[in-house]
């Protein structure tokens, strides 16, 4: 994984390992691989080619691609959450929509303000934000393909024909966005759940591991929204900065070629240091916002996806207790008995594989946020080291023939 | 404006060219006729540096700074001196506009003139073996510390008094370690006096700090770390303003910075502050200059000044581009801290809520990891503000004062210039005279043809003169700049390493700790 990396701005094999091995447990096995082999930006959308080897009877080849938009797979997502069969899985979280407008903004602004700045300001700058562009491109990619191997690699859900029809459906899904009337159909689903959620959480929980599940995930969700926005901003800060140096290796270059006295040898070897150590200084940044910013970013979701499960469950059991209810009122009324005991006894089934499959996830759950939290951390702090190592090297080698000089 | 200046009477009259002063009689003699016919000054015996240097009490007799142990040529002189200055302060208080009334140094060669910095050519003179000495060797023997910002007084009158320590063992000064307290404005009050002294003439005054708004929430009280972070930078840019200011082995000899680097008390400099009748008369100035320095047309014959001050444009331009990149470089270090210190927080919150414990522990020694790091931000911050963005301020400052000093050799040129064509003019009518045969208005036209004549050929050697020193000084200038680059650059590139040998440090000391989550 800790490639040799000097310079080369080569993000894809590192974030590509890096993201999809945010869940180590996705070692698919022959039956079932799925991966993002290529994609495509176009203006406004992006193109995943979605590449399958399986050994599954279900298809017809045991190889071959599609090519599928983000809004394709928002639909498999959702169609699983409203998959009541699914009801007591973790759903994997969708992948968040690409998101190249910022980006784009700064290319734009760029190539307004052209004329302002020198020839090799202007290259320089370009080369940054492309690069940026490239590997927001990448992260968008690793993180569709890191959904997919979620549901690849899950027992159940790797069997949904929904996901056969995704993967191997050559043709346009025509799945389109969600419609205003959809959209609002679906914000007015949110707030019933979420005020359905209120009134279900405050019934206590028997089950103690339940119970402590419960109180947890709630309180790490909410961590881990803080945690991941601050590591946002922490990372975007040390990116400025780096930005910062490469303007000053501009400037001091400027004055090395200009200035009359001796001294133009010292700036243009220290506008060389400052270029270098730009370049460092934005993997920092690019690493950390990989290794802890993704990380978190990524459990915000787990964690929320794993809210929804205990909130299904708990809802399930209400409907049991309330069938429960029903029933002796039925019986205390001997009116629809039997309609009420098929209607408890289901709601009973229903209730008890919730929450026997629940707590299956949710110990995976925890098992593998360890082991990803594990992974990232120890990545992370290799590669500060190997860059900080690296930084502390340029500069002592700087100061050497400066030092030399004078 | 033509008459500002003081004509100096020697044969050369420059101040650094001492060569002439070494016969004392000259000196004296010469020197008194002129005065006596100096049209501009109003007070020719008061014109010592303590009248361009805002000083409405007159300065206490006992900053004479003479040194009994300096064998001085002019004994006389030091004496006459201790004996006129009761007498100086009356005229001294009526002086209303210093700043208008430029003074050479050699003006205060007279003896007639009851001023203690009537001394000052005469250390010239003496020590000018010495400073030679001491400019080609680099032995400025002379350190200069200032300390413990206090604050004196309360509400909007209060000011911040600053230990100003030297210790040198050069032999001007009478003790070898000694320190005053000083406040901003007796700092600005010594520039001042320096300018008006030493600018026009072609030297390259350090320019003090400038005057900011950040006194008045000191003044008001308000102890926050942004008004200690501004009592900080104002105390290190006072430090470095008299530590450049010492380095000039001119600037170094003056009285005035003697007695303010000794003595117990100084006068307050009240003519520093802008809505004083000095501070308008200089916003004045400083437009008529302006407007003049548009209107000046100078035919360059020495190609050198030309270049100099192109490269001085570009280094000003690029300077500056700098010094904001840096500035936002300080800035965006100093967000990094705030936003590292707020993660580390939050990861301390994430550790706790935790229920696997080893992943607990990795994520709370994450956290202590971090706000170590937001520590080591905020030193680098600092660090890339006090050395790299105030050595590039500093500069800039630096460079207009260069800039200043080119542009008064061109108002030199222009004095000349109308020296010159006045002269003709005065030719020309002498012959009309001559012709019209009206022999009192001849013997006029003739009297006033050789006032003239005599200002042309002081307007040239003025000319020559401010040439002579602008070459010296900006070969002094260059010399120092690329000493001070070097020396601040390499010093902040020394704080990067240690910055990154911390980083080394925590990091290693945190892999362990995530690799033991099991």
């Amino acid at each position: 994984m800790m490639e040799g990396l000097d310079d080369g701005p080569d993000f894809l094999s590192e974030e590509d390992r890096g993201l999809k091995a945010i869940n180590v447990n996705l070692q698919s096995d022959a039956a079932l691989q799925v991966d993002i082999s290529d994609a495509l930006s176009e203006r406004d959308k992006v193109k995943f080619t979605v590449h399958t080897k399986s050994s599954l009877p279900n298809f017809k080849q045991n190889e071959f691609s599609v090519v599928r938009q983000h809004e394709e797979f928002i639909w498999l997502h959702d169609s699983f959450v409203e998959n009541e069969d699914y009801a007591g899985y973790i759903i994997p979280p969708a992948p968040p929509r690409p998101d190249f407008d910022a980006s784009r903004e700064k290319l734009q602004k760029l190539g307004e303000g052209e004329g302002s700045m020198t020839k090799e300001e202007f290259t320089k700058m370009k080369q940054e934000l492309e690069a940026e562009y490239l590997a927001i491109f990448k992260k968008t990619v690793a993180m569709h393909e890191v959904f997919l191997c979620r549901v690849a690699a899950h027992p159940i859900l790797r069997r949904d024909l929904n996901f056969h029809v995704f993967l191997e459906y050559n043709q346009d899904l025509s799945v389109r966005g969600k419609n205003k009337k959809e959209k609002l159909e679906d914000f007015f689903k949110n707030m019933v759940k979420s005020a359905d959620g209120v009134i279900v959480s405050g019934v206590k929980d028997v089950d103690d591991f339940f119970e402590h599940e419960r109180t947890f995930l709630l309180e790490y969700h909410n961590r881990v929204k803080d945690a991941s926005a601050k590591s946002d901003r922490m990372t975007r800060s040390h990116k400025s900065a780096a930005d910062d140096y490469n303007r000053i290796g501009s400037s001091l270059y400027a004055l090395g070629t200009q200035d009359s006295t001796d001294i133009c040898k010292f700036f243009l070897k220290v506008s060389e240091l400052f270029d270098k150590t730009r370049k460092i200084e934005a993997r920092v940044s690019a690493d950390e916002d990989l290794k802890l910013s993704d990380l978190l970013k990524y459990y915000l979701r787990e964690s929320q996806a794993a809210k929804d499960l205990l909130y299904r469950r708990s809802r399930s059991l209400v409907d049991y207790e309330n069938a429960n209810k029903a029933l002796d009122k039925a019986r205390a009324k001997n009116k629809d008995v039997l309609q009420a005991e098929t209607s408890q006894q289901l709601c009973c089934q229903k209730f008890e594989k919730i929450s026997e499959s629940a707590k299956q996830e949710l110990i995976d759950f925890k098992t593998r946020r360890v082991a990803a939290f594990r992974k990232n951390l120890v990545e992370l702090a290799e590669l500060e080291l190997k860059h900080a190592k690296g930084n502390l090297q340029l500069l002592q080698n700087c100061l050497a023939v400066l030092n030399g000089d004078t | 404006m033509a008459a500002e200046r003081e004509p100096p009477p020697l044969g050369d009259g420059k101040p650094t060219d001492f060569e002439d002063l070494e016969d004392g009689e000259d000196l004296f003699t010469s020197t008194v006729s002129t005065l006596e016919s100096s049209p501009s000054s109003p007070e020719p015996a008061s014109l010592p540096a303590e009248d361009i240097s805002a000083n409405s009490n007159g300065p206490k007799p006992t900053e004479v700074v003479l040194d009994d142990d300096r064998e001085d040529l002019f004994a006389e002189a030091t004496e006459e001196v201790s004996l006129d200055s009761p007498e100086r302060e009356p005229i001294l208080s009526s002086e209303p506009s210093p700043a208008v009334t430029p003074v050479t140094p050699t003006t205060l060669i007279a003896p007639r003139i009851e001023s203690k910095s009537m001394s000052a050519p005469v250390i010239f003179d003496r020590s000018r073996e010495e400073i030679e000495e001491e400019a080609n060797g680099d032995i400025f023997d002379i350190e200069i510390g200032v300390s413990d910002p206090e604050k004196v007084g309360d509400g909007m009158n209060a000011y911040m008094a600053y230990r100003v320590t030297t210790k040198t063992s050069l032999s001007m000064f009478s003790k070898s370690e000694f320190s005053v307290k000083r406040r901003f404005s007796d700092f600005l009050g010594l520039h001042s006096k320096l300018a008006s002294k030493y600018l026009h003439v072609g030297y390259i005054v350090p320019p003090a700090p400038e005057k900011s708004i950040g006194m008045t929430k000191v003044k008001v009280g308000k102890e926050d770390s942004s008004s200690t972070e501004f009592v900080e930078k104002r105390r290190a840019a006072l430090e470095r303003y008299l530590q450049r200011t010492v380095k000039h082995p001119t600037l170094l000899q003056d009285p005035d910075l003697r007695q303010f680097l000794e003595s117990s008390e100084l006068p307050r400099a009240v003519n520093t502050q802008a809505l004083s009748g000095a501070g308008i008369l200089r916003m004045v100035n400083k437009a008529a200059d302006a407007v003049n320095k548009m209107t000046i047309k100078m035919n360059e014959s020495d190609a050198w000044f030309e270049e100099k001050q192109q490269q001085f444009e570009n280094l000003d331009q690029q300077l500056r581009k700098l010094h904001v990149s840096v500035e936002a470089l300080v800035c965006h270090r100093k967000e990094l801290s705030a936003n590292t210190a707020a993660f580390a927080k939050s990861a301390a919150m994430l550790g706790n809520s935790e229920d696997h414990t080893a992943l607990s522990r990795a994520l709370s020694q994450l956290a202590e990891v971090e706000e170590k790091i937001d520590q080591l931000h905020q030193e680098q911050a600092f660090a890339d503000f006090y050395m790299f963005s105030e050595l590039l301020s500093d500069y800039i400052r630096l460079i207009a004062a260069v800039k200043g000093v080119f542009d008064h050799r061109m108002k030199c040129w222009q004095k000349w210039e109308d020296a010159q064509i006045t002269l003709l003019k005065k030719r020309e009518a002498e012959a009309k005279m001559m012709v019209a045969n009206k022999p009192d208005k001849i013997q006029q036209a003739k009297n006033e043809i050789r006032e003239w004549e005599a200002k042309v050929q002081q307007g040239e050697r003025d000319f020559e003169q401010i040439s002579k020193t602008i070459r010296k000084e900006v070969g002094r200038f260059e010399k120092e700049r690329v000493k001070d680059f070097k020396t601040v650059i390499i010093k902040y590139l020394e704080s990067l390493v240690q910055t990154q040998q911390q980083l080394i440090k925590y990091w290693e000391a945190f892999l362990p700790e995530a690799k033991a989550i099991a």
